[in-house]
Order: structure tokens, then C-alpha cells, then sequence
């Protein structure tokens, strides 16, 4: 009885989360598509609803009723596992992020280490989507984008170190309380570009959406999906964007910190600060994706491993002689 | 490379003129129109949806000559007639296959007396194939809902025609 008490308590809590969040990737993506065609001189959605508000959950509709085609070549336990594991990652990253002091879910010690490990995991919903398939558009997208996600992570990996460098702790609510006097945006803003772009790049995101560059490989790993199993893969991929500028609005500006630490703005409830900063960071994302033209594959490879990776390894060595010569590393953890 | 280009890759400076030029695109005045809602400007000349049409009496104006049948390069129409009992020849059957029509707009032209006319009608999608194989009730309905349309369109062609 008690263990039932429990489990309906963390149910309970679980739901309270996601729910949120698939309401919050609709609006997100409803956003998106505003903001790209709004800067394309173009209306964007705005039929269904409020300013077109209910547009994705009647495009969620839509792909509910539609039919399920698994491909007769295709590995059909691979490829249905394959939308399932890229919503459930996206999702299931969520519940360390802190919209408040108190408001996480699970308030782990090695929150920014759970956050990265989740996210590098989410490429294998891609590949196995890409090779289950078992046709060429799908197969070649899934190994494009494996490539990039991998080669992006180790530069994101790098860029956490710096920032774990000023924290000296793994928890995330600790790294938002160590930039209560100043945001890490200020000190480490170079590593802030490069996190924003490998962002993109993690998350597939125009300039760098080349697995499922449409004029080459028709929609890349999504090809075969259709129904519901596509809309699966669509709200992973948004969770996920919205997970990544969750992230650095935790590392790099001060999460659910006020601006200042003054009288009107620190009235203002905490989740408020943080939902206002991701969606400061997701409106980049929109405008970016609105004005930028595609990398070609090598270029893309070139940027990550020759550009991004040796300057973050520099800027790693910078940031610990610096504080190693000022005696600002932090102390009480160690 | 030279410098002056790798200062502007480093510091990103067209990437950030950019998004505040497309920030500021966001304001301007959209060049599209707000389609359901609003519509845009048709040619008078439109070959859109098929009507035909009646005389101000309420008579048909068919008189199954037969022409857009023949001239029809896609074969989509089909007409049976009969004689009435004041002797004048009139249509029983008139059918257009929507779906074969390639709106050419060959019957409006070899009709004698403008009963077959392409309307500005262009919003009659279907959920069925066969709600687009249109028979005499449907086309002459059509006729009857856009008439002043149609009249004023003819009219105003005329002089180029």
C-alpha cells in the first residue's frame, strides 16, 4: 500500500511534468513557424485558434488519424522502437532541468552529466529509425546525422567544462546560484557562440539540418515514417530544441536568476526568468533558421572538428589558468 | 584569407546584421494576402469552374449543338438531347468530368450562344471523385449562384474577344 502511495505520488509528479512540456512543444513549434514566416514576409499559421495557437495540435490530429506505413523491407521492432526512443530521451531529459530552486524533478548531483548523456543518446533514435528503414534517403540520413552529432557533442562536451571549471559542482541548480553576481554569458561569451551553434547542429537545425536535407534526401531518417510514428519523431526533435535552450539558458544565462537582483525584477516568480530565457534563446533559433542557407557536409565537418573543437580546448586552458592564477577556482568541493 | 574578411568570420558581424535585418523584416507589411479570409484579384478572362447559364426568361440557353462535346480535347463532356414539343432542340443530358477537364477553356469559346461558361469559381475541392462529375442540375445551379459574375465578366472581355 505504501509502495502504491509512492508510485501514484510519482506518477503523479511525472505527468505534472510532461504534460507541460507537450503543451509547451506545440506552442514552440507553432512559434517556430510563425517566426519563419514572418521574416519571410509570409503570415505563418494563424487560422486555427487564437493568432493560430491550436495549429500544431490540429496538425497532431491530423497525423493521429493517418495511416501507419511500415515499409515491407523494413525491420518493423527497430522501426517502430526507433520514434519511441527519440520522444522518450527528449522527454525524459527534462526532468532535471530547474525551473525554480525547488521546482525539479529530481534535483541529481550530476545533473549537467545526466543532461549531456541523455542528449548524446538521442542519436540513436535517428540511426535506427535511418537504418531500419532499409531504403537509401533514410539510410544516408541517419549516417549524416550520427556523423554530426557525434562530431557537435565533443564541442559541447568541452564548452561544459569551462562552465563546470567557474561551478566546481555537477548539480544544476548550483551552476545558476554561481552566477548570482554574473552571468557566464559575460565572462565565457565565446564559448556561448559556440554552444548556440553546436545547438543547432545537435539538434539538427537549419544551417545544419543536413540529414534531412530535402532537395538531396528527400525528409533524410523520417522518409518511411508517416502517421503518428513521424509526429513522434516532429515532438522529439522539439522537445529536444527546447531542452538545448533550456541548457543554455542554465549554463550560460543564469537560469531562473533575475537579470538583477533588485526590487521590481526579483518579484517576478523564478520559472517565470527561465521560461522567459528559453524562449529568448528558441526565438534565435526560429530567426536562424529563417535566414541562414544550408552547410555543405564537409564544411560542416570542418567547423566541428577543426574550428570549434581546438578553440573550445583553448578557451578550457584559458579559463583554468585564469582562475588558477587569480585563486578563484572554486574551493568548497573539492 | 585575408584579415579583414577573418575579422568578420570571428566576430560574426553578417551573422548579426542579419538577424537584426530579420528582425526588422518581421514588422514590415506581408506580401502575402490572408487567403480565406481575403481573396486575390482574378482575371475576367478566369477559367475556373463550369456553369451554364440561362436566358433572363429562365430559358436554357443550350441548345445541344454539340460543339464543346466535339471541340473538348480531353473528351470530359457528354450530351444527349431530344426534341421538345414546341420544336425546339434541347439538352436531357449535359456532364462534365471535372476530373478529365484540363480547363482549356475550348467549349466557352466554340459555344454560339454562351451557355457553356468557365466561371471565377476555383474552390470546389471534393472529398469524393464523384462529387466532381458534374450533370446538367449541378452546371446549370452553377449558372444560376454566379450569374451576375459571369455576366459582368463576358461583358467586360467583349471588346477583346
Amino acid at each position: 500500500m505504501d509502495y502504491l502511495t509512492t508510485l501514484i505520488n510519482e506518477v503523479y509528479k511525472v505527468l505534472f511534468l510532461i504534460i507541460p512540456i507537450l503543451v509547451s512543444v506545440a506552442m514552440i513549434v507553432w512559434l517556430d513557424r510563425r517566426v519563419w514566416g514572418l521574416v519571410q514576409k509570409r503570415r505563418g499559421p494563424n487560422v486555427v485558434g487564437p493568432f493560430g495557437l491550436f495549429q500544431t495540435l490540429a496538425d497532431a490530429l491530423k497525423y493521429i488519424f493517418k495511416e501507419i506505413i511500415i515499409p515491407a523491407s523494413a525491420n518493423k521492432t527497430i522501426f517502430i522502437l526507433a520514434p519511441i526512443i527519440t520522444m522518450t530521451l527528449a522527454l525524459v531529459a527534462w526532468a532535471v532541468i530547474p525551473l525554480s530552486e525547488s521546482l525539479v524533478l529530481s534535483n541529481i548531483n550530476v545533473g549537467i552529466l545526466y543532461l549531456f548523456a541523455v542528449s548524446s543518446l538521442g542519436v540513436y533514435g535517428i540511426i535506427m529509425g535511418g537504418w531500419a528503414s532499409n531504403s537509401k534517403y533514410p539510410f544516408l540520413g541517419a549516417i549524416r546525422s550520427a556523423a554530426q552529432m557525434v562530431s557537435y557533442e565533443v564541442s559541447i562536451g568541452i564548452i561544459i567544462i569551462n562552465v563546470l571549471l567557474c561551478v566546481g559542482s555537477l548539480n544544476l541548480n548550483d551552476i545558476v546560484l554561481a552566477q548570482k553576481n554574473l552571468w557566464y554569458v559575460v565572462p565565457l561569451f565565446p564559448m556561448f557562440v559556440i554552444f548556440f551553434i553546436s545547438a543547432l547542429a545537435e539538434t539538427n537545425r537549419p544551417p545544419f539540418d543536413l540529414p534531412e536535407a530535402e532537395a538531396e534526401l528527400v525528409a533524410g531518417y523520417q522518409t518511411e515514417y508517416s502517421g503518428m510514428m513521424y509526429a513522434m519523431f516532429w515532438l522529439g526533435e522539439y522537445a529536444n530544441i527546447l531542452l538545448m535552450c533550456a541548457m543554455g539558458s542554465i549554463l550560460f544565462l543564469g537560469g531562473w536568476l533575475p537579470p538583477l537582483d533588485i526590487y521590481p525584477l526579483n518579484t517576478i516568480p523564478a520559472p517565470v526568468w527561465m521560461i522567459l530565457k528559453i524562449l529568448f534563446l528558441f526565438f534565435l533559433f526560429a530567426i536562424i533558421k529563417a535566414i541562414v542557407p544550408r552547410y555543405r557536409y564537409d564544411q560542416l565537418m570542418r567547423l566541428g572538428w577543426k574550428v570549434f573543437l581546438p578553440f573550445s580546448l583553448i578557451y578550457v586552458i584559458l579559463t583554468a589558468s585564469f582562475l588558477l592564477y587569480f585563486d578563484k577556482l572554486p574551493k568548497g568541493s573539492f | 584569407m585575408n584579415f579583414n574578411r577573418f575579422l568578420k568570420t570571428i566576430f560574426l558581424t553578417e551573422f548579426f546584421l542579419a538577424i537584426i535585418k530579420a528582425i526588422r523584416e518581421i514588422f514590415r507589411p506581408k506580401k502575402t494576402i490572408n487567403y480565406p479570409f481575403e481573396k486575390g484579384q482574378i482575371s475576367p478572362r478566369y477559367r475556373g469552374e463550369h456553369a451554364l447559364r440561362r436566358y433572363p426568361n429562365g430559358e436554357e440557353r443550350c441548345i445541344a449543338c454539340k460543339l464543346c462535346e466535339a471541340v473538348c480535347p480531353a473528351q470530359a463532356i457528354t450530351i444527349e438531347s431530344e426534341e421538345r414539343k414546341d420544336g425546339s432542340r434541347k439538352t436531357t443530358r449535359y456532364d462534365i468530368d471535372m476530373l478529365k477537364c484540363i480547363y482549356c477553356g475550348l467549349c466557352q469559346e466554340s459555344c454560339p450562344v454562351d451557355a457553356i461558361v468557365q466561371g471565377p469559381n476555383f474552390e470546389f475541392a471534393t472529398e469524393t471523385r464523384e462529387e466532381l462529375y458534374y450533370n446538367k442540375e449541378k452546371l446549370l445551379d452553377n449558372g444560376d449562384r454566379w450569374e451576375s459574375v459571369i455576366a459582368k465578366n463576358l461583358k467586360t472581355d467583349k471588346i477583346y474577344k
